[in-house]
């Protein structure tokens, strides 16, 4: 951590592109380059299309012919089950929402402020507390001290907060605050002081209106990881908790048998009559669509975050 | 009292570093200078001490016949059997099958990740269509945001026997289906692709922005100079990301031991067996041991393994590259 010697990314006329020069292994190279990224890109998207497609298809035709790139029958039979009665993948969006609002809030706040904090470089206890932060990543108890902590320590199993205080901060959305924040100069910090600000108001009112790109970039690795958590979901939450956080509720779905014919019975749909593959694809795409349809609005913010993230060394 | 008002060097000029203190009155002048700091910085050392530190002295289950139903206390008072956790995970090759898959796995990994993404930001930097580059940009890194329960969803719609489209397309022209979720063998391609797939958006981000910082006149200088496009990205461009790659790659080799669980769980398949010799992982075992047959100890004993020897390769790979590289040390 100690490499980053911040560089400001040049400036767009001097970037590394000679597009002047089109000798003969430019264009191949540049032919190769159009090929390849247009192919990979459509590899990307290629299973987005096959989710929604399969989730709109007759259930009978997926059971006969299996999966396929274009219905023969067209059916919104799983979206009118999964609807039918909303109140599970309602609860399930409620919790999702909540927690990740909550989860991005507090854990971006004491992010920042623990980034500012370790990298002004006239804090005598920095190189400590970076060093009692980054061991967490070298050496850890494990799954099962852990475990046992929240379980039998907190009473914390079928709690809401068994998912939301153990994520809610990470050493490495730390570590990267602290190199972001280091691009602003220490002598705005410096003539504050001399104003008579204190630490924290520096912090409140000078360091964070200046650090949008940055609390951008890290408030969203935040919130993706809130919204896409399972595992501590799985580990904690047992058929008790009536509403299961979203991806949670689609992995029962999907593996558990009787997550599906649970949800046939709140329907009123006798469970041979449910459509079961396309009912698990539906719920998939009730589960990502928001993230997808956020997604192109955000991911501008989340390029220039990783990028100036990554101007180092 | 005057606390808040040496806090505040509003008469002092502020030394360009402030140097520590040593002895009990430097400790409490220090403390009364970064005060505010330290107060910013508790939320932090409060969780970590909490969810990190607190968890570690419970990695002495490794050493002891732990029951469940002794609760948090019976780690320390179960009885003592040095080392017959290791021992047992030892007899039965059981160590040796996950420490295989796990380094094998991640190695290859990191080097196709890094040589794909280092490939896609060069021809990224190829492309002159500022749109295009957007918009594939964009469509690449998509994958990155997809939690792994759906890309389990993904995998089971492309490999499933009966009705995967793999498996229709291979029919439609005329062969056999393969039974992916039957045979070892293929999931070490699978799951690299996987990898790929999922990574190489972000990845080529990061180089991209490597490479953005390059200055043109370099690349303009070997132009003229007759270098064509390939040397100038053999001579000039990779060794000028070499710090990049080195720093990913340090950041990297201390998880060497440490598995991806979500992507292995849900692809894979919780519990399929059959995929067990090439898909068991350090995490999936660990996981077993604490969900399905609570032998809590023998899931510590294979964390503290792991957790030693990364913290070890650490140490090592850090020291190697301070040797070699200086700059690109991470402490």
């Amino acid at each position: 951590m100690a490499n980053a010697s911040v560089k400001a990314p040049a400036p767009p006329h001097m970037r590394a592109r000679v597009h002047g020069i089109d000798d003969r292994s430019s264009i191949v190279l540049k032919t190769i380059s159009y090929i390849f990224v247009s192919v990979f890109s459509i590899l990307c998207l290629v299973p987005f299309w096959l989710l929604v497609v399969a989730s709109f298809t007759a259930e009978s035709e997926i059971i006969v012919s299996g999966y396929a790139f274009w219905p023969d029958t067209i059916s919104g039979r799983a979206y009118e089950i999964l609807f039918l009665s909303p109140k599970k993948i309602i609860g399930s969006y409620v919790v999702t929402i909540i927690l990740t609002a909550v989860g991005t809030f507090v854990g971006l706040i004491c992010t920042a402020m623990t980034g500012y904090a370790l990298q002004r470089p006239d804090f005598v206890y920095r190189n400590r507390i970076s060093l009692y932060i980054y061991f967490t990543t070298l050496f850890s108890g494990g799954v099962v001290p852990f475990y046992l902590l929240i379980v039998v320590g907190f009473g914390w199993k079928d709690n809401y907060l068994s998912i939301l205080v153990p994520t809610i901060l990470s050493s490495w959305n730390i570590i990267l605050m602290k190199n972001f924040t280091r691009s602003i100069p220490h002598s705005i910090t410096e003539s504050a002081l001399i104003d008579g600000a204190n630490d924290f108001v520096i912090f409140l009112k000078i360091i964070l209106p200046m650090s949008a790109p940055s609390l951008a970039t890290v408030g969203l690795f935040i919130a993706l990881g809130y919204w896409n958590e399972w595992y501590n979901a799985m580990l904690f939450l047992t058929q008790k908790t009536t509403y299961k956080p979203l991806q949670l509720f689609l992995y029962e779905i999907i593996n558990k048998a009787a997550a599906l014919r649970d949800s046939a019975a709140q329907a009123n749909v006798p469970p041979q009559d449910l459509p079961g593959e396309s009912l698990k694809m539906a719920t998939a795409v009730v589960a990502t669509g928001p993230i997808v349809l956020v997604y192109p609005f955000i991911q501008r913010y989340f390029i220039k975050g990783i990028t100036i993230g990554a101007v180092k060394g | 009292m005057n606390m808040t008002q040496s806090a505040k060097p509003g008469t002092l000029p502020v030394p360009p570093k402030v140097r520590k203190q040593s002895g009990w009155s430097g400790f409490c002048k220090n403390m009364r200078q970064n005060k505010l700091l330290l107060i910013m910085c508790l939320p932090a050392i409060v969780f970590f001490f909490i969810f990190s530190y607190v968890p570690m002295p419970g990695i002495f289950l490794a050493f002891v016949d732990y029951k469940y139903n002794l609760g948090i206390l019976g780690i320390f008072t179960s009885p003592f059997v040095g080392f017959k956790n290791f021992e047992a995970l030892m007899a039965n090759g059981k160590i040796w099958i996950l420490t295989r898959n796990t380094v094998l796995y991640n190695l290859v990994f990191l080097t196709t990740s890094n040589i794909m993404q280092i490939a896609v930001a060069l021809m990224l930097n190829e492309i002159a269509s500022r749109w295009f580059r957007k918009v594939s940009q964009t469509i690449m890194l998509l994958p990155h945001f997809i939690s792994w329960v759906v890309v389990g969803v993904f995998a089971g719609s492309l490999l499933n026997t009966d009705k995967g489209i793999i498996n229709s397309l291979i029919r439609a022209s005329g062969g056999e289906g393969i039974n992916f979720y039957a045979n070892p063998a293929y999931w070490p391609w699978i799951l690299t692709f996987v990898n790929l797939w999922k990574g190489i958006g972000y990845g080529s981000i990061v180089y991209f922005a490597a490479i953005m910082g390059i200055d043109a006149e370099i690349m303009e200088a070997a132009a003229i100079d007759g270098a064509n496009a390939w040397q100038r990205i053999r001579h000039i461009m990779l060794p000028l990301l070499k710090n990049t790659f080195i720093m990913l790659l340090l950041f990297s080799v201390g998880g060497i031991l440490r598995g991806n669980f979500g992507m292995f769980y849900n692809i894979v398949g919780a519990s399929n067996a059959v995929l067990q010799d090439s898909t068991d992982i350090i995490e999936t075992f660990v996981f077993r041991a604490l969900m399905n047959n609570f032998n809590f100890s023998q899931g510590s004993a294979v964390s503290l393994y792991q957790s030693l020897f990364g913290c070890l390769l650490v140490m090592a790979s850090n020291a190697l590259v301070r040797r070699l590289e200086p700059d690109a040390a991470l402490f």
